[in-house]
């Protein structure tokens, strides 16, 4: 199946600038559904983005993110054709992961 | 003497005759004038909003409203319709059961052209939109129809509005009594006051524009389907023409008609007409 | 062996029953301490996402209170246009950035996001966020060991959180 990450990154001078979009809920556990009912809390937790071993960004979410959750932010360092591995893993404990290459 | 009040009577005649032929009875329509339409709707818009570049009233509430504007361009970065655009690139591709898929359905493999639908269908005598068009493809190919509002259909729609990004609306009235009737049907939908709160299309999208209805700004109706099927944050999704018909008159406090009538293919006609010129941005955002 | 004497069967007594304490304790904690080795050094901050007001938010993230600083920028729509989505982004440029979270403080759970920044990271996020109503949007910075802020009052005219 399809990754749920969508990443754009692109080395810039010494910068690599990074945005991310994921698809997933974000449930907040707060919203009724039609009938009434309390949606449950199905948010990712953690997102972790991994350049040559190292973490250069980590995200502890809440539900209070929006859903198809974004993030946009930038490191020193990568190349072009290097790879950038990110990473979540939400309250349910599912997962996803998937390397993206600078650009 | 008896030549010259010949002359006079004749003359009197004939001016009558003139002024009878000439003079309209009362209650025949105008004449249907499509092009003196588009061209007038245009200049309505442009002249409320001199500082609103031609092409930017496809961005709907964004051209209206600076602070709105910047949340617009910050979402464009890494677009919310981002995944529905996917789906519908994979989906287009992907042959029906019968080994055919939508690209035999249209012309150009149904790339780059959905700047030039809806159209009047001659044969049929109707106006067929790309929504018609793509269910049609799926029920002449042994496939179900999808729901005309949202998922698979807005997918499909996204996918084929992005191929056609930045080309200019070009719809076709054909000089046949029908094609002018259908569009002046949807121009007099547009223009027709209905549900409780009595509004019509144009209560809101032409008298009001820029200004706020409750919490939302208004979009001027100028441009106003260039941007479809669009991921409204309302909605938390994706919604397409049909969708937005339906819910607007359920938020008017009327009866939606059911997506695809003829109704609302007249008025996406209509509208689509008017914008000409317009370049397509669809898929797009909206709040 | 029978005890002798009151000492002895007293702190046998005491001991038996500090043994006790420990292992119900101990008992008791198992999950908390699967959950705290699996995650190692980057716990998930559970009790900050659990906290109601800000104030307790930023208590339990960082243990102190920052102070306000116009070193830390912060971009935010005067209107949201939804309270689904609202886009919300800092930049700062205090030295030293560890850490930027975000904070809704009318919202059900007052901390949204917060990030990490290791050494070599731009001091500046953005993200997009839900706010359930009009309410102040506070975004944190950690710097060199002491905590910055900045507050922006964002109108929500359309509830984000499904309403």
């Amino acid at each position: 199946m399809a990754s749920t990450i969508r990443v754009r990154a692109t080395a810039s001078g010494e910068t690599t600038e990074v945005q991310a979009l994921i698809q997933h809920p974000m449930d907040s556990g707060f919203v009724k559904d039609a009938k009434g009912e309390i949606i449950p809390p199905h948010f990712i937790q953690q997102l972790t983005f991994e350049y040559d071993g190292k973490p250069v960004f980590s995200a502890d979410w809440g539900g209070g993110v929006s859903k198809d959750p974004y993030v946009k932010f930038a490191f020193k360092g990568g190349k072009k054709g290097d790879d950038l591995k990110v990473s979540w893993v939400d309250n349910k404990g599912a997962t996803d992961t998937t390397t993206a290459k600078i650009q | 003497m008896r030549l010259r009040s010949a002359i006079k009577l004749a003359s009197t005649a004939l001016t009558l005759a003139a002024l009878t032929l000439t003079a309209q009875p009362a209650g025949a329509a105008d004449t249907v004038d499509p092009v003196a339409d588009a061209k007038a709707f245009k200049k309505f818009f442009t002249d409320k909003f001199p500082k609103v570049k031609l092409d930017d009233f496809v961005n709907g509430p964004y051209s209206m409203n600076e602070d709105m504007h910047r949340q617009w361009e910050e979402k464009e970065q890494f677009p919310p319709y981002e995944f529905s655009l996917e789906m519908g690139k994979e989906m287009f591709s992907k042959p029906f059961k019968n080994g055919k898929s939508y690209e035999d359905c249209f012309p150009n493999k149904g790339i780059g052209i959905r700047q030039n639908y809806p159209y009047f269908d001659e044969k049929e005598g109707k106006v067929i939109t790309l929504e018609l068009a793509l269910n049609r493809c799926r029920e002449t190919n042994g496939e179900p129809p999808f729901s005309y509002v949202r998922d698979e259909m807005a997918a499909l729609t996204a996918y084929m509005a992005f191929t056609s990004r930045g080309k200019p609306f070009d719809i076709k009235i054909p000089n046949d009594p029908r094609a002018l009737e259908a569009y002046q049907k949807g121009k007099e939908y547009f223009y027709t006051r209905r549900g409780q709160l009595n509004f019509s299309c144009a209560t809101c999208h032409v008298q009001s524009p820029g200004e706020r209805i409750r919490a939302e700004v208004l979009a001027p109706a100028l441009g106003i389907l260039n941007a479809m099927p669009i991921y409204r944050s309302e909605w938390s999704g994706m919604g397409t023409t049909s969708r937005r018909f339906t819910t607007c008159n359920s938020q008017i406090r009327g009866v939606p008609l059911t997506p695809q009538d003829d109704e609302y293919r007249n008025v996406e006609y209509y509208l689509s007409y008017v914008s000409n010129g317009l370049p397509i941005s669809g898929p797009g955002a909206r709040p | 062996m029978t005890s002798t004497g009151n000492g002895f069967s007293a702190t046998r007594r005491l001991i038996l029953q500090g043994a006790g304490a420990i292992a119900l304790i101990g008992l008791g904690n198992l999950p908390f301490l699967a959950s705290a080795l699996a995650a190692a050094n980057d716990k998930y901050p559970e009790e900050a996402f659990k906290a109601k007001s800000e104030t307790d938010a930023i208590k339990a993230l960082y243990g102190k209170m920052p102070e306000a600083s116009d070193k830390v920028k912060m971009d935010a729509p005067e209107i949201a246009e939804n309270g689904a989505v609202v886009p919300v982004s800092v930049t700062t440029t205090l030295a030293d950035v560890t850490s930027i979270s975000f904070l809704v403080s009318e919202n059900p759970v007052a901390l949204v996001a917060s990030y990490k920044i290791p050494a070599g990271t731009v001091p500046s996020v953005a993200n997009r966020i839900k706010m359930a109503k009009t309410s102040n949007v506070i975004v944190v910075v950690e710097a060199g060991g002491k905590l910055y802020s900045a507050t922006k009052e964002v109108k929500v005219t359309v509830g984000g959180c499904g309403g």
